[in-house]
């Protein structure tokens, strides 16, 4: 019994230390962006200027309002792609190696590798880079993601009703809307989400398929630079802004996912 | 006999088609200009040539690649490190907690990485809040330089990868057998041997899964290095990002990619095989 009671402070200790590296860098930000002063140096007051000094600022608007655009394209067309993708492979009757790796890369591939073939690809067939070049860019990674989580979905479903629904005399497109989907749907829609952060968050392949230019600059893009040149107040009240929409779109995605877990 | 079983390949087509066109047919157009030689102003001429892989072993490339490998496999320790006790102490924790716990444990790996990145930034620089916390706390000195060197660059990685290690490590830990440890003590073995002898070598395969993927991505990080190095020191990242935006070196360029790749491809081969040998492990003391 004693030992059961150790082993579980030593338990406790440990996630308090890990939990501690991962949130307090994180929660320091938070707290400079309501610093008056801005700098860590000196806390003197609680103030909401940088959030304001941020809705002055047309860059960061401009670029938070192309990243809303890219992010909501690469979403959609993501979903639709990644859930067809993985109803396919699942009822796929032979699995295929060569189609599980193609489905697998886009998650580890580096970033940078498929940044500069994009790029490389682009430029090659002429085609001029913009937003729309960052979501065809965005659309890679997002699907596989969403295809990942629906596929764990479906790997819990059960056939049989849609075998009824067609015994039935359903068709396949009314068993597909009535039964399917509505099963497949949490399941969907948290991979929608997930892609939605992932396209929101990401940089180097936004970076490398935007072209030149401020007109399709992105959020991401634009931190960047900010870093770049230096601490400022408005990038902790904007990384601030940027996670609490990531965290709150994923806290929704894993609410919604959450017969998964059990 | 239903809508989906019917015709699975022509569901699966519009999302083959786009990984085929935008992923496939880009990598494999610059594993093409990594065997063609540059033009004098940048561009690519099309004459084969074997340069662009030689140059890799020129000292300077050499000694930046010994780095990114160096740098890459002390993040991978270090994050394994911290990783399997967190992950450990998750799959003890009672089971209803662990799904939340383990949810916090990932929740920053899918926030923004320039983000974090740059939270380090805050903490580490000379006006810091490390020095800060310092200064307040009597110490008179100079205040410490963390930021731009080595050590801030190994701290950002493994920041950002922890989570995807005890997620993998904890997937791993969470399909362990009880029993198998029970038997182990019951059998007389102390808690550290049972750990070594049966815990460990069963969890080999999710601690290859994280590492593998922190090692990939670590060894061909551009952002870290750029941001917390300070560009003062170079990993493959950065040496692939320099030969596309500002040496216009596409050739030489496109051959650290395919070497990254490369690199990437015998990893995770080297861990589909470890996996199903402890698989057959497992199997066979079933038996």
């Amino acid at each position: 019994m004693m030992g059961f009671t150790r082993q579980n402070a030593g338990g406790r200790a440990t996630l308090i230390v890990v939990f501690g590296f991962l949130y307090l860098p994180i929660a320091v930000l938070v707290g400079l962006s309501f610093n008056e002063a801005g700098l860590p140096t000196v806390w003197s007051g609680f103030s909401t200027k940088w959030y304001g000094a941020l809705l002055g600022n047309a860059n960061i608007l401009g670029a938070a309002w192309n990243t809303l655009i890219v992010a909501i394209f690469a979403t959609v067309i993501s979903t639709v792609l990644g859930t067809l993708l993985a109803i396919g492979i699942e009822t796929r009757r032979r699995a295929s190696n060569g189609l599980e790796a193609l489905v697998f890369a886009p998650m580890v591939i580096p970033d940078i590798v498929l940044a500069v073939a994009l790029l490389s690809f682009f430029s090659r067939l002429d085609v001029t880079l913009g937003l729309h070049t960052i979501i065809i860019s965005h659309v890679i990674f997002d699907l596989a993601f969403v295809c990942s989580i629906v596929r764990a979905r479906l790997k819990h479903f059960d056939y049989s009703i849609v075998e009824a629904s067609r015994d039935l005399g359903a068709s396949p497109w009314t068993t597909f809307w009535r039964i399917t989907f509505p099963v497949l749907m949490p399941a969907i829609v948290a991979g929608a989400l997930l892609a939605f952060t992932l396209s929101i968050d990401e940089f180097i392949i936004a970076f490398f398929t935007s072209g030149a230019g401020r007109s399709s600059i992105t959020l991401p893009m634009q931190i960047y630079s900010m870093i770049r040149f230096g601490i400022t107040p408005e990038i902790n009240a904007l990384a601030t802004i940027v996670m609490s929409v990531s965290a709150a779109a994923l806290l929704l995605s894993q609410w919604l996912n959450k017969d998964q877990l059990r | 006999m239903s809508f989906q079983a019917t015709r699975p390949n022509l569901l699966a087509a519009p999302a083959i088609a786009w990984l085929l066109a935008f992923m496939v047919a880009p990598c494999l157009l610059i594993l093409g200009y990594a065997f063609f030689e540059r033009g004098t102003w940048g561009g690519v001429v099309y004459t084969f040539t074997l340069e662009n892989f030689e140059r890799v072993f020129d000292p300077l490339y050499a000694r930046i690649f010994l780095n990114s490998a160096r740098i890459a496999a002390t993040v991978t320790l270090l994050a394994i490190l911290i990783a399997y006790p967190a992950a450990y102490a998750i799959s003890r924790a009672p089971k209803s907690r662990q799904p939340l716990l383990l949810f916090f444990a990932v929740l920053p790996f899918w926030s923004n990485y320039l983000i974090r990145t740059y939270a380090w930034i805050v903490l580490l620089n000379r006006e810091g809040l490390i020095n800060n916390v310092l200064r307040w706390g009597g110490y008179e000195g100079e205040p410490l330089s963390m930021l731009y060197s080595e050590g801030a660059v190994i701290t950002g990685l493994v920041y950002n990868y922890l989570p995807f290690v005890i997620l993998a490590i904890y997937s791993s830990l969470s399909r362990l057998d009880m029993s198998l440890i029970e038997a182990s003590r019951d059998l007389g073995a102390g808690p550290i041997r049972t750990f070594l002898r049966v815990t460990l070598p069963l969890t080999l395969p999710g601690v290859a899964a994280g590492g593998v993927f922190v090692f990939v991505l670590s060894i061909g990080n551009f952002v870290t290095p750029a941001l917390l190095g300070g560009g003062r020191f170079q990993m493959i990242g950065n040496l692939v990002y320099d030969q596309f935006l500002t040496a216009n070196d596409w050739p030489f360029g496109a051959a650290l990619g395919m070497i990254l790749i490369a690199i990437m491809i015998v990893l995770l081969t080297l861990q589909a095989r470890a996996t199903n040998r402890a698989a057959g492990t497992v199997r066979e003391a079933e038996r």
